[in-house]
Formats: C-alpha cells, structure tokens, sequence
C-alpha cells in the first residue's frame, strides 16, 4: 500500500510573528520557515506505518513556489521515499489543495492520505475534510491514535474529541487528519538527510492536473488581536462594585 | 568581617538610548540580559552575548564578570563588544568612560579595568554596548563523536569549513549526556540509537538559509564520511533547535539534581582539554562520577565531579592537582566564571607574582580602604 502525505510550509511555530504595516498580511520575509508541526506528525505517522511492513511507500507532496520544496526535503530526510512538488504561484486555498490532491490521488492511488489537521498559519482546518468529500473516502480527523489491519484494510482511529476521545473505523482507502498526541516526530539525521538527495521529487503544474488555482476569499485585512490592558487593584469592595456598575456595566 | 552592604542595581534597569544603524545600545547595569534581547529583537539586532542565566543575569554583572557563554566562538568577548561603562568608584566619584565609539585611542583605555574586575574597582551603573545584526538563518547540529580526538579535528574543520557563519561548538561527553537524560523533565535524547562517547552541538547563524543549509549539510556529510562524526541529526525547526541547546544548556542543572558537585572552569589547550578528564576518572574510581563538557571552541572546560555527598576525600583528589594540571600546561584556572572568594589565593596558578602585584597597587590606587568586594579577585 502507498501512503501519501500533504505537508506545507508555514512560518516556523516558534517565531514571533508581526503584522506587515499595510495590514494585507503577516511579515514572511527573512523568517524562519519550517514544515507545518501537524504535517510533521503525519509523516511520522505514515512513516511509522511504514517501518511496520503495513505500507510500501510513502510520498511527500508539498504545493505553492519554488521554496516549498526545502519542506520536501525535510519529509526526504525524514524517510520519506519520494516527494511531489505542485508548482503554484500564490497562496493556496484549502479548497484549491484538496482539488489539487484529488488529481494526485487518482494519478498515485494511495491506499491513505494523511494530512496536518490544520496549518497553524491559516488555522483553516479543511484541507482533510474537503478532500475526503471530493474523494468520497471516510474520515478520520484530529486522530490521537490509528491502528492498521492490513487483512480487514481497515483503520481504526481515536479522535480528540470536545467530550473526549471517539473511536471510528474507516475502510481503506482513507483520510486521516493528525492531531498534537498522534506521535513526536523524529529527528532529521545526517544518514537520512544523505539519501535524501538522491530520492526523485516530481513537478507538476496546475495546468497539467487539470485544476484552475483561484480563490473564492479575499483578504481584506489581518490586524493584531487588542492589547490585553492591564489589570487594575481596587482598595475595596464598594469601589468594585462601582467599577462594575460604572464601567464594565455588567452589573 | 565587618559589617558589610550589598549593593543590588536592579531598578537601574531603563535602555538610555540605541543607534539602528550602528547597533549600540546604551543601557543601564540593571538591565536584565533576556529583556535586552527582546528588545534588540524588534530592531532587528542581537546581544553578543548569550547564556542559560540570561533570564535572571543583569548586564551589569555581565559585563563585571566579563562573562563568556555560547556565542563568544562567533562574537567574541566582552572586551572586544562593550564601548563603554560609567562605573561608580568606592570614593564615590562617578567614572564617565560611556563611549560609544569603535575606535578611540586617546590615552590609556580603563574601561577594561572594569571589564571582569568583579565589582573590586568599580560599581558599574551604565554599559554601551554594540550589538551584532540579528541574521535570520539558524541551523543547529546535534552530533555524536566516538572519541575525543574527532571532537577536536571536527573543530578544525568546523572553522575552516563553515567559517564566518559558524556561531557555537560545544561539546558534552557521555557521563555529561547521561545525567541530562535522567534528571530532566520532557528531554529527549536525538540519538537515541546508541551511546556514543562525545556529544557536539555545532550552531551556523548567517543570512541566506539556503546558502548556509547547503554549506552546513556538506560540511556534515563530508565530516561523516571521513570518520570525525559517527551519527548526528539536524533540527528541522525551531522547536527542535530548542531540544538540542536545552540538552547542552541543562548539564548544570542536572548535576545540581544528582548531588554534591565540584565545578571547574578551565581553559587548556584544546588538545590535551580531555586528558584531565580521563586523569581525573583515574584518580577518583568509584569515589565520585567525571564530567565533562563545555565551549569546546573556545578551550574552555568545564569539569564537574559529581557525587552523592560533599566529601573531603574527594575534595583532597582533586584539589590542588586539577589546578597544578592547569598550571603545567599554561592554562587558566577560571576561564569564564572568574575568581571570587573561592579561587582568589589560587591565581598564582595562573598569573605570575609580579602580574598579580600590579593588580595589586591599581586595587589599592582605586579602592585605598578595601571597600568594594573585599577578599575576592586579589590573594588575601
């Protein structure tokens, strides 16, 4: 079976991130790009299926410019045996990817497609659930947990849930999407990042697959969330309830 | 002793002035080192200086030890970075060297009297300081060596092949690793395989990621291939580069949580840097546990002997001959941590009498009644 794995490249989590001034975005020039943490683990998970003997192959598949293909090398250099580069000039929407992936998916056949649950850039949350309705596969989004049968080709999932934890079972192929407690992905090493180099990454271009790269949102503004004012220490009871009467007017 | 009054400058902590196009920043002593960080953050500069205390450690105390820490392979010393310093003298005189130029040879240059001195010459109330332009490419290597001598020629290469972009070499060896791994919280080891016998942490800063990767990741392979790297992994993001420092920067912490521990700061030839450290295993067996790790790229060692209690049998093996193993290769008994009450009668292991006289009539010129930090630096 041949798993196919989506990864994008964001702004690298841990970096401080500030609002360009004329507000149409957030300043991406000279920071620290990395592959999206979610999409991390979803190679790491695809991977493990792999050492496994459950899988025989797993792709990377990455989309946008030219620079998207460092994140390609991470996946490489992880473990990855091959890596799919979608060239696309702009931002991608998750519709437009998960359009994009579905041509990838008839072209590969892969038996799953694991993705990041969200892409702590856009925090969209879509890209997994849309393409599992374009595919028409089962789901099994914010996995914890997933357990292969290989006989059955069947995957059963643990979902993070609001209540708690929910387990399904999805009939291959499938689409799983991976939450923070799936795994913790392994590091890049320098015999990995060796091999790395010699592994193929394919280019294609929307026009080849056949898919129209447009967007049905337009951003109109991105500003920073209010400054958190100060807290305020009152010297009584009566001078609280004033400022609640007063000021907050709750009361 | 005598009455005696601590002196803590921790209000004085407002940033005077900085140039964005020179990159001075002009700062008073209290100033603590992870807020000018952040500071120097937004404008697009870093302090040249960096080290596991930077959250609590005020630069005044920085620059009154002349403290060392992780960057100084890339940004040198503190001599070499501070422009300036108002240092209050013990008569009371406020001292006005807070130049802010790179180069200014008009008479004899007394900052650097300050500069390391401990606070025995001078309070030191204001620091100008320049600082290097924060460059967006970090990568960060974790890497195992199977012995001592391929930590060293990986140091050479190291410098000859990543050159300008090189930022940080340090190294831990086993025992250093081990104890990490058992006392720290959410730490995991990134070579997990096997052990190895030395552990290096190699750390490129520059401003082309794609340049710098290309050049690191070569220098990598290359070293791999001829023998001086056994294994290694390269963080990938961030959070991962964060792993690999606190690796390196918890070895303290962890010996804190194991026990007793001796420390040693010592700056020896590179090449003969580890051989204490196996003597020092010999001479105490089964006594007390020998690490070793430290700024294998500035000659700088820091010894530690961990054991369960402190114990005047294992003080006796290791002092004084650590410090006359010292002495015989022409090192420096306190590379970065400085004398204090502890080493002070101990600097005629490293400096020689008529030096340490000198010192002597410029302490007595400065502070004639012995007020500022008695007993500490000078032999008593």
């Amino acid at each position: 079976m041949k798993i196919m794995v989506a990864v994008k490249r964001v702004v690298d989590y841990a970096v401080r991130i500030r609002v360009k001034p004329d507000k149409s975005g957030v300043e991406t020039q000279n920071v620290k790009m990395s592959m999206n943490p979610f999409c991390e683990i979803a190679l790491e998970e695809a991977l493990k299926i792999k050492e496994a003997g459950l899988a025989k192959e797993v792709v990377a598949v990455t989309m946008g410019p030219a620079n998207c293909v460092d994140t390609l090398r991470t996946g490489l250099a992880m473990g990855a045996d091959r890596g799919i580069h979608v060239e696309a000039a702009r931002e991608l929407v998750p519709l437009t990817v998960a359009k994009v992936l579905k041509r990838l998916v008839e072209v590969e056949n892969p038996g799953l497609l694991i993705l990041g649950k969200q892409a702590i850039d856009d925090d969209c949350n879509q890209t997994g659930q849309m393409i599992a309705g374009l595919l028409g596969w089962p789901q099994g989004t914010f996995a914890s947990k997933v357990v292969l049968d290989k006989e059955k080709q069947v995957a059963t999932v643990d979902r993070e849930v609001d209540g708690g934890l929910e387990t399904i079972c999805l009939d291959l192929p499938a689409v799983i999407t991976t939450d923070l407690r799936l795994n913790q992905p392994r590091y890049a090493t320098l015999p990995n990042i060796m091999k790395a180099k010699s592994k193929p990454i394919k280019k294609y271009t929307s026009e080849e697959l056949n898919v129209e790269i447009k967007s049905d949102l337009e951003i109109v503004q991105v500003t920073e969330p209010p400054k958190r004012k100060a807290g305020v220490i009152l010297s009584s009871v009566d001078e609280l309830i004033d400022k609640l009467k007063n000021e907050a007017h709750v009361i | 002793m005598s009455l005696q009054v601590i002196v803590s400058v921790g209000s004085m902590n407002n940033i005077i002035s900085f140039n964005k196009v020179s990159g001075i920043l002009v700062c008073e002593a209290g100033c603590i080192l992870e807020n000018l960080i952040s500071f120097l953050d937004n404008q697009g500069f870093i302090m040249p200086l960096d080290l596991g205390a930077k959250g609590s450690c005020q630069i005044g105390g920085n620059v009154s030890t002349n403290a060392g820490g992780l960057r100084l392979v890339r940004y040198g010393s503190l001599h070499g970075n501070v422009l300036g310093v108002e240092a209050v003298l013990a008569n009371g005189d406020v001292l006005d060297m807070l130049g802010t130029l790179r180069k200014d040879n008009t008479g004899y240059d007394l900052k650097h009297l300050f500069i390391g001195s401990e606070g025995s010459l001078g309070i030191v109330t204001k620091v100008s300081i320049l600082t290097p332009p924060k460059l967006s490419s970090v990568n960060i290597a974790f890497l195992a060596c199977k012995d001592y001598s391929s930590c060293q020629k990986l140091l050479m290469e190291a410098k000859r092949k990543l050159g300008e972009i090189l930022s940080a070499f340090e190294f831990l060896d086993n025992q250093a690793m081990n104890l990490v791994l058992h006392h720290l919280d959410g730490v995991r080891n990134p070579l997990p395989a096997s052990m190895h016998s030395f552990y290096v942490l190699i750390e490129t800063t520059g401003s082309d990621e794609s340049y710098d990767r290309e050049k690191l990741e070569a220098f990598l392979l290359s070293s791999m291939e001829g023998g001086l790297i056994s294994d290694g992994v390269l963080a990938q993001d961030i959070n991962q580069a964060s792993s690999f420092w606190r690796i390196r920067e918890g070895v303290p912490e962890a010996l804190m949580k194991a026990g007793a521990v001796y420390k040693y700061d010592l700056s020896l030839p590179v090449e003969k840097m580890y051989n204490l450290v196996d003597d020092m295993r010999v001479r105490l067996g089964n006594l007390a546990k020998v690490v070793g790790f430290g700024h294998l790229g500035d000659g700088n060692l820091h010894l530690n002997i961990s054991a369960p209690q402190y114990d005047d049998t294992i003080l006796e093996q290791i002092e004084p001959y650590v410090y006359e193993w010292t002495f015989k290769h022409r090192g420096s008994i306190s590379a970065e941590h400085g004398l204090g009450l502890m080493k002070a009668n101990k600097i005629h292991y490293s400096k020689s009498p008529e030096t340490v006289q000198i010192m002597a009539s410029i302490k007595k010129l400065l502070d004639p009644n012995g007020i500022l930090n008695p007993y500490k630096v000078l032999p008593h």
